[in-house]
């Protein structure tokens, strides 16, 4: 049996952040792109902790642990948008939110 | 005290009597009614029987019976005796009025005062002439002259005493406080009483300045200031439609006069350089302006425009109509202002430009032809005339006609000596017209008068002194100063036979109409109405006094100027023409050639005038008393001739015809058409060229500036399309440019 190395967290990581990107890029439920940002996150966390991990240094794991703080403060701030915006255009589907547009 | 240095007080004092009136007359004023002033033949507007109960007190003082039924009954037309009796139980003994009747006389009376002592200190000297230059009025404001070189126009506030105007002074500040004494009782009754004198005052002061003035422009001052007192006191009884039409005609009429007046005056500052009397006259003295023999030079312009002012204040020929419906203001007016004092404004102006006119043969001959004419013109109306008072505006236009006619002969000191006898017994019959008129309860029609010489014996006595002064009979003033005007126009180098004989007509005319006017006044029967005969009283002492003073001048102001015939008077008994010698010194030279003429013949003219007075005086006998019937029966004999003299030749009529229905038609025509093609053209033709320069600009605006702007705009918009349609809106579209940027940089250091 192989042991999991620093290559497999990685490749696991990437993973993740493909699929995450592409989730953000390709969804268009909003609540489904916030999902893919954390799934982003998450693959930051796993990069940083497997570094942390390899090279026996806790400074990854401490900037993981503020990533998850970051994440859940990011996950209600956008999801208090998001109700927000819901209750104005009664609509959660983001190529219908293009105010922006000159 | 030195009344020579003090001669600038002396319109001052008036002036303050003025300010006293006009400023608190109307507060202190304690009557009820304020400003209902009850003419003579105006109907007053308030109720009787408030005032009998004072009314009784007063009938009784002046000894006749006052009948209230009778009162009652009769048209109120006449009624100024009614209210005369009305309002003194208001006024007898009010306080206000006791204040105006010792200031307004009494400041007069303060610059006669001052008048004749600073008159008398002048006498004394040698050199007659004193100058008081209170201060610069006007600083000198540089100028060119009509010769090209630069003159100063300065004025001073400065007053000029010399022979001359203290003649003036003495006439205005005496006749003027005997005109205040008598005022006090004629305008008793009158509502307004602080406004007739303040008014009365301030044109004592205007007069005072004008002849007391060292410049023209000072003198035009007092000009103006008369003109305008002229005008409050004929329209101040100004209820009456025609006393307010009357003012507005003598301020209208005036003001043509003045326009002449201000053109010569201005013509004479840019020809000699000053308008100061005295440097006028040295100028004028030095030869360097020689007279003119023919041709019309600078100098006749000049004095034809200042004559022309003179026109009109001293109502000559052509602007003489006002005076006669002066006769609208109240009679102390009348013969203050339009008999004694203003009227002789103009004569007064050409005696002291006498330097001016000595050089101007063609104006003097055409003073002298105008006041000849004026004089005769005069004299015809006024012997159809059945007004009083108008009798006497027709004769003082005549009697001013003969002092111009004097002066255009040469005769300046005759023309003034002639100023001063007119000015007493002028005064006198115009105050004896107003006592007339006072007792008759204000009717002033002759045809209803008559028999009235037993009932009010002072009047008739003084007035029948003036008839013989006017009318030229030997020993009253009248006739010294009259004798010497038609004997100046026969035998002055200026003067021509043909002036003599219109002035001896005119002086026939002159005993004809005014013994007419006594004639039908006072004399034969009675036609007074039965409702007015019961009033008729004898005029108060304030009235009767002023009445007897001014015959005593009227007998003996004469006297100072007694005919160079009769050599039986000392030279004391000339001293007029010797005390105005300094004044006329260029004249007295004309004057020396006149021995010529033998005294055969200047006996005989004498004589001739004074038959021919004497004729005049009893033909109107004839006619009026003895065989009253003739002149109706001439009068319808020539029934167009009585018509045209009646109606005053028709003049007023020509004027309305020509000058106010011909030249305002003609003008508005004129106006009419130069309004609507050059005013009205000139606004709509800038309408149309702004409208066309306005559609240029827009043009320009549309298509070049807006047009700039605009392909600006285009430009922008076309280069910035394509990054536009980058822009959706859409944050995943946003998320893809950054993940492409990511992916890029990646790309570029995975390659590198």
């Amino acid at each position: 049996m192989h042991p999991i190395t620093t290559v497999h967290y990685l490749a696991l990581s990437a993973a993740l952040l493909l699929i995450g990107t592409v989730g953000v890029l390709t969804r268009r439920n909003i609540v489904i792109i916030l999902m893919s940002i954390e799934l982003i996150l998450n693959a930051v966390n796993i990069n940083l902790i497997a570094f942390s991990h390899a090279l026996q240094n806790v400074n990854g794991q401490v900037f993981a642990i503020f990533v998850i703080t970051d994440a859940v403060a990011e996950a209600a701030v956008g999801l208090g948008i998001l109700i927000a915006l819901f209750r104005n255009k009664e609509t959660v589907q983001a190529d219908e939110i293009d105010l922006l547009k000159w | 005290m030195n009344f020579l240095e003090t001669i600038w007080l002396i319109p001052l004092f008036p002036l303050l009597g003025a300010a006293l009136m006009l400023a608190f007359g109307k507060t202190l004023d304690p009557q009820p009614r304020s400003e209902v002033a009850v003419a003579p033949g105006v109907e007053p507007v308030y109720e009787h029987g408030h005032g009998h109960a004072h009314s009784h007190g007063h009938t009784h003082d002046h000894g006749h019976t006052h009948d209230h039924g009778h009162t009652h009954d009769h048209d109120h037309a006449h009624d100024h005796g009614h209210t005369h009796e009305h309002e003194h139980g208001h006024h007898h003994h009010s306080p206000l009025k006791f204040l105006v009747n010792l200031i307004c006389p009494g400041m007069v009376l303060l610059s006669f005062i001052f008048s004749a002592g600073a008159v008398w200190q002048l006498s004394q000297q040698t050199h007659r002439v004193h100058e008081v230059v209170n201060f610069t009025w006007i600083a000198g404001l540089p100028f060119h002259m009509a010769n090209g070189q630069m003159g100063s126009f300065q004025m001073d506030w400065g007053f000029l005493l010399d022979p001359l105007s203290s003649v003036m002074i003495l006439v205005i500040t005496g006749i003027g406080f005997l005109i205040h004494v008598y005022s006090t009782g004629y305008m008793a009754h009158d509502n307004g009483y602080y406004r007739f004198f303040g008014y009365l005052n301030l044109f004592v002061f205007f007069m005072l300045m004008l002849v007391l003035a060292n410049n023209y422009v000072l003198l035009f001052v007092g000009w103006e200031g008369v003109g305008l007192c002229s005008y409050l006191l004929i329209g101040f009884y100004f209820q009456k439609k025609s006393a307010g039409d009357a003012g507005k005609k003598a301020f209208i009429v005036n003001r043509v006069g003045d326009a002449g007046f201000i053109i010569g005056m201005l013509m004479l500052l840019s020809t000699v350089g000053t308008l100061k009397f005295t440097d006028v006259n040295a100028v004028l003295r030095t030869g360097a302006f020689t007279p003119e023999v023919a041709g019309i030079g600078t100098l006749t312009i000049i004095t034809l425009c200042m004559f022309f002012g003179a026109t009109g204040k001293s109502a000559q020929f052509p602007l003489y109509v006002w005076l006669p419906d002066a006769m609208e203001g109240p009679t102390p007016v009348s013969a203050l202002i339009h008999a004694a004092t203003m009227v002789t404004a103009g004569v007064y102006m050409i005696a002291r430009s006498s330097a001016l006119f000595e050089l101007t043969p063609i104006t003097s001959t055409v003073v002298a032809s105008v006041g000849a004419f004026t004089a005769i013109l005069a004299a015809s109306i006024a012997l159809v005339q059945t007004d009083i008072k108008r009798v006497l505006a027709y004769s003082t236009v005549s009697q001013l006609g003969y002092m111009f006619l004097a002066l255009g002969v040469g005769a300046y000191w005759v023309a003034v000596f002639h100023l001063m006898t007119h000015a007493f017994f002028k005064a006198l019959l115009f105050l004896g017209s107003g006592s007339v008129i006072h007792a008759m309860s204000g009717e002033q029609d002759m045809r209803g008068m008559g028999g009235l010489k037993d009932k009010i014996p002072v009047t008739f006595r003084t007035m029948w002194i003036g008839s013989v002064a006017i009318a030229g009979i030997p020993g009253l003033a009248g006739f010294f100063s009259k004798d010497e005007i038609l004997w100046q126009a026969y035998s002055s180098p200026k003067g021509a036979t043909i002036l003599w004989a219109v002035g001896l007509t005119t002086a026939a005319m002159t005993a004809f109409y005014m013994w007419r006017m006594m004639y039908l006044t006072f004399y034969g029967e009675s036609r007074v109405a039965p409702a007015v005969a019961s009033h008729i009283h004898e005029s108060p002492v304030s009235m009767t006094g002023p009445l007897t003073i001014l015959a005593v001048g009227s007998i003996f102001a004469g006297w100072l100027g007694v005919p160079k015939l009769w050599t039986a008077f000392g030279e004391n008994f000339r001293g007029f023409e010797h005390w105005l010698e300094p004044v006329f010194a260029t004249a007295a030279v004309e004057a020396a050639k006149e021995g010529e003429h033998s005294a055969s013949i200047e006996w005989t003219l004498m004589f001739t005038s004074i038959g021919i007075a004497v004729a005049g005086i009893l033909i109107t006998r004839y006619f009026y008393l003895v065989k009253p019937h003739i002149p109706v029966r001439i009068g319808a004999m020539f029934p167009r001739g009585h018509r045209v003299l009646s109606n005053k030749w028709y003049l007023d009529e020509i004027y309305e015809f020509v000058f106010v229905d011909g030249l305002c038609k003609a003008g508005g025509l004129l106006l009419g058409a130069f309004d609507r093609n050059v005013v009205d053209g000139g606004v709509n033709g800038a309408g149309w060229f702004t409208r066309f320069a306005a559609t240029i600009s827009g043009w320009w605006d549309t298509w070049v500036i807006d047009g700039a702007v605009r392909l600006g705009s285009f430009l922008v918009k076309m280069l910035s399309y394509p990054v536009c349609i980058l822009q959706t809106g859409r944050v995943q579209g946003y998320a893809f440019f950054v993940v492409i940027g990511v992916l890029v940089f990646f790309g570029y250091y995975v390659v590198r």
